[in-house]
């Protein structure tokens, strides 16, 4: 069929195998070479985590949404090593996530394949793939306690005796099942081939040197082509055909479908993609997080919190310890206690702002994100994230980034072109205020009322709305259009978002607290050595002049290129007028995106990129702050 | 076939049942068939939303479809599907 006689150059040698360990970025020492690896397959949520975790006793973030998984993880079972990939509904190199599962099983012995019971018809593609890549392969059926609330019933035996290789029944959920694991690892084999595809393998085979990544080749896999030197095959669309219609016969013989239910999620989950609902139900969603982020926590508990326990009790204390030992007017004394005191100011902000702020918005994202809405909510808004060149995916990254713009600027990973994650990456930057930062820009829209809130809100939406516009014309391209598959709606599940809550908060703040001991470290040097004072006068006329903010402003904007929320909280302690705030937090907000955000963005995009948008963010800033100024003031 | 029995997917009316005539190649075309949907299967449009972006169901699975690509997919309502057949 292909012409690729060359084979002797590029022919498969030793080091082809050790390339392929650089290449997932996995450094193994010889006698870890040699433990057996364990790849746990399957479609996005199908519950591949609950198995990782329970397996390698080790936590990673479970998701009812596609995407969650990014990179691969590993963990120890027994005597082997075993890794959790991204959800994919089959092996090739269409994306990123692709590449790392597809990368994970070129590599593994044995594949745990985990499928999804109610959805056999989509899983089982994957499935058939594994096998007829020749991998040893063990099907792990999940949501078995679904499968009979959707009225199907399964023959698990004739599904076995088709596939060739052991099937388990299994509820990932409650465990139910999971003492079969190590069965399904022994037993797992080579399975039932599709016959014309294996007969051509064989071809092939003298080239790759491995089964899988011939078929792999074969079905047009251009990465793995590349890397045996050889031209990608021309036959996908018919292998898959092939192997979708062995998929539905072996369908047709093993499940039966009796009466069906409707459940009421289902019914929930139409709602958010209809025409007529789907706004009101956006709306309650949101209504529902600002009562409890908004108004529960940004307000009730943080005022008690921050003035009871951090401005109340934890500074004076620290202050009366500290001041024992060093002077107050002294620089150590300065740095320490004073105005940005390391253990006082950056305490309080840390512990007593930050931390309840955090936690909040993490519970309902997880919440959001365990219910299976969102992928509802990126159908919903798909055509009119059309207009600023990206598509309903989008919605993922960008909701995350009122979360926190850096863990979003990753996510970005999962759009589908480079052009969809350009804009994307952008439009976080520039005008998605994080958790943190929004927490201090409600507190402080609070006291400056409600017209400073419209103006404030209308004008973040402007600038997105601007950004990404202005983006989509100027960028070369299409947008993908959108195709994801929406997964059911689900109660989500106390004890996960409890822990996924907790996961992450930890994470960020321990991801955030050095900054914020490095930005208060870094202000009180600037401080006592009078740079402070240096770095205001520069930028005074921009400050005092331009924006009409007093000249002490300025010091918030070095704090802002640390941190969002830190720079918006150095305006707390301003003399400042409603229009003074507005125009305050308009420029913060556009301003610089954090360090921790900048280093992503840079790792992700480039440095040229990120550089272009880092300056970017100083110009906006100052020039949209600069113009409301003028109107306002 | 006549064209008239055939129309593109964003048209397709809430809830009816149509048959998938043609996807354009590419690799939207190859995640379909991955997910079950390829020419001469049966879908049933659960939701359209205004702008075209469609919602479709293929044995309780639920699939979104981006308006750009539902344009450049063909379909034959179901009924109708047996006459085409014939005229093949």
């Amino acid at each position: 069929m292909h012409n690729h006689s060359t084979g002797g150059e590029y022919g498969p040698g030793p080091h082809k195998h050790i390339d392929q360990h650089k290449h997932i970025g996995i450094e193994l020492a010889q006698e870890e070479l040699t433990r057996p690896k364990i790849a746990l397959i399957g479609n996005p949520n199908v519950g591949k985590s609950l198995f990782f975790n329970y397996m390698s006793g080790m936590y990673v973030d479970v998701s009812n949404y596609p995407g969650t998984t990014i990179e691969y993880t590993r963990g120890r079972f027994n005597s082997c090593d075993v890794f959790d990939t991204p959800g994919v509904y089959g092996i090739s190199s269409f994306n990123e996530e692709e590449g790392v599962t597809r990368d994970v099983v070129l590599d593994a012995d044995i594949i745990l394949n985990i499928v999804d019971a109610v959805h056999l018809e989509r899983d089982l593609f994957l499935t058939q793939q594994l096998i007829d890549m020749g991998k040893k392969v063990a099907v792990m059926l999940n949501f078995m306690d679904e499968v009979e609330k959707a009225g199907l019933e399964i023959d698990t035996k004739l599904l076995s005796s088709y596939l060739g290789v052991p099937v388990f029944r299994t509820t990932a959920t409650t465990k139910q099942g999971f003492d079969q694991i190590k069965t399904a690892i022994e037993q797992a084999r080579m399975g039932e081939q599709d016959g014309s595809l294996h007969h051509k393998v064989h071809t092939m085979l003298s080239i790759t040197g491995s089964e899988a990544e011939a078929v792999l080749v074969l079905e047009g896999d251009e990465v793995v082509a590349e890397r045996h030197g050889v031209k990608p095959g021309t036959e996908r669309e018919n292998l898959y055909i092939e192997r979708r219609n062995r998929v539905n016969l072996i369908i047709n013989a093993i499940l039966t479908e009796k009466g069906v239910r409707k459940h009421i999620a289902t019914t929930l989950g139409r709602w958010a993609v209809n025409t007529w609902t789907g706004i009101p139900m956006l709306l309650v969603a949101l209504y529902l997080i600002y009562l409890f982020v908004g108004q529960l926590v940004a307000q009730d508990l943080v005022s008690f919190t921050e003035t009871k326990l951090g401005h109340e009790l934890w500074e004076p204390w620290i202050k009366g310890i500290v001041t024992q030992y060093v002077s107050l007017e002294s620089w150590l004394g300065i740095i320490l206690v004073g105005e940005f005191g390391v253990v006082t100011m950056t305490v309080t902000y840390l512990l007593f702002l930050l931390l309840p702020l955090v936690i909040a918005f993490y519970l309902s994202l997880a919440i959001l994100e365990d219910s299976g809405y969102l992928p509802r909510l990126a159908t919903f808004v798909d055509r009119s994230l059309n207009a600023i060149g990206l598509n309903g995916s989008a919605v993922i990254p960008l909701i995350l980034g009122f979360g926190c713009v850096t863990m979003a600027t990753i996510t970005t990973r999962l759009l589908g072109s480079e052009r969809e994650k350009r804009i994307s990456t952008a439009i976080l930057q520039f005008a998605i205020p994080c958790s943190a930062q929004i927490a201090v820009v409600a507190a402080l829209l609070t006291g400056a009322g409600f017209q400073a809130t419209l103006i404030y809100t209308a004008i973040i939406f402007t600038m997105f709305v601007a950004i990404g516009t202005i983006l989509h014309r100027i960028l070369p391209g299409q947008t993908t259009p959108l195709l994801i598959d929406l997964p059911p709606m689900r109660l989500p599940r106390f004890d996960n978002v409890i822990r996924k809550t907790a996961f992450r908060a930890y994470f960020f703040m321990k991801e955030a607290t050095p900054w914020f001991f490095a930005g208060a470290l870094g202000v009180g040097i600037m401080q006592v050595t009078g740079l402070l004072t240096v770095w205001q006068n520069i930028l005074a006329p921009f400050t005092t002049g331009w924006l009409q903010l007093p000249r002490e402003a300025a010091t918030t904007f070095v704090m802002g290129i640390v941190r969002r929320d830190f720079g918006a909280a150095g305006l707390y302690n301003l003399p400042l007028s409603p229009n003074q705030i507005v125009v305050s937090l308009v420029t913060i907000t556009l301003f610089t995106p954090c360090i921790a955000s900048l280093m992503v963005m840079v790792k992700e995009r480039g440095v040229k990129e990120a550089a272009i948008v880092w300056t970017g963010t100083w110009v906006v800033a100052f020039l949209v702050g600069g113009i409301l100024s003028q109107i306002l003031i | 076939m006549k064209k008239s029995d055939t129309l593109p997917l964003h048209r397709v009316p809430k809830g009816s049942r149509v048959v998938i005539i043609d996807i354009p190649d590419g690799k939207s075309k190859d995640q379909l068939i991955r997910l079950g949907i390829l020419k001469g299967e049966f879908v049933k449009c659960l939701e359209r939303l205004p702008g075209g972006t469609i919602v479709i169901e293929k044995n309780r699975q639920e699939i979104a479809i981006g308006v750009t690509l539902a344009k450049t997919i063909l379909v034959a309502h179901a009924n109708t599907e047996i006459l085409t057949q014939q005229s093949e």
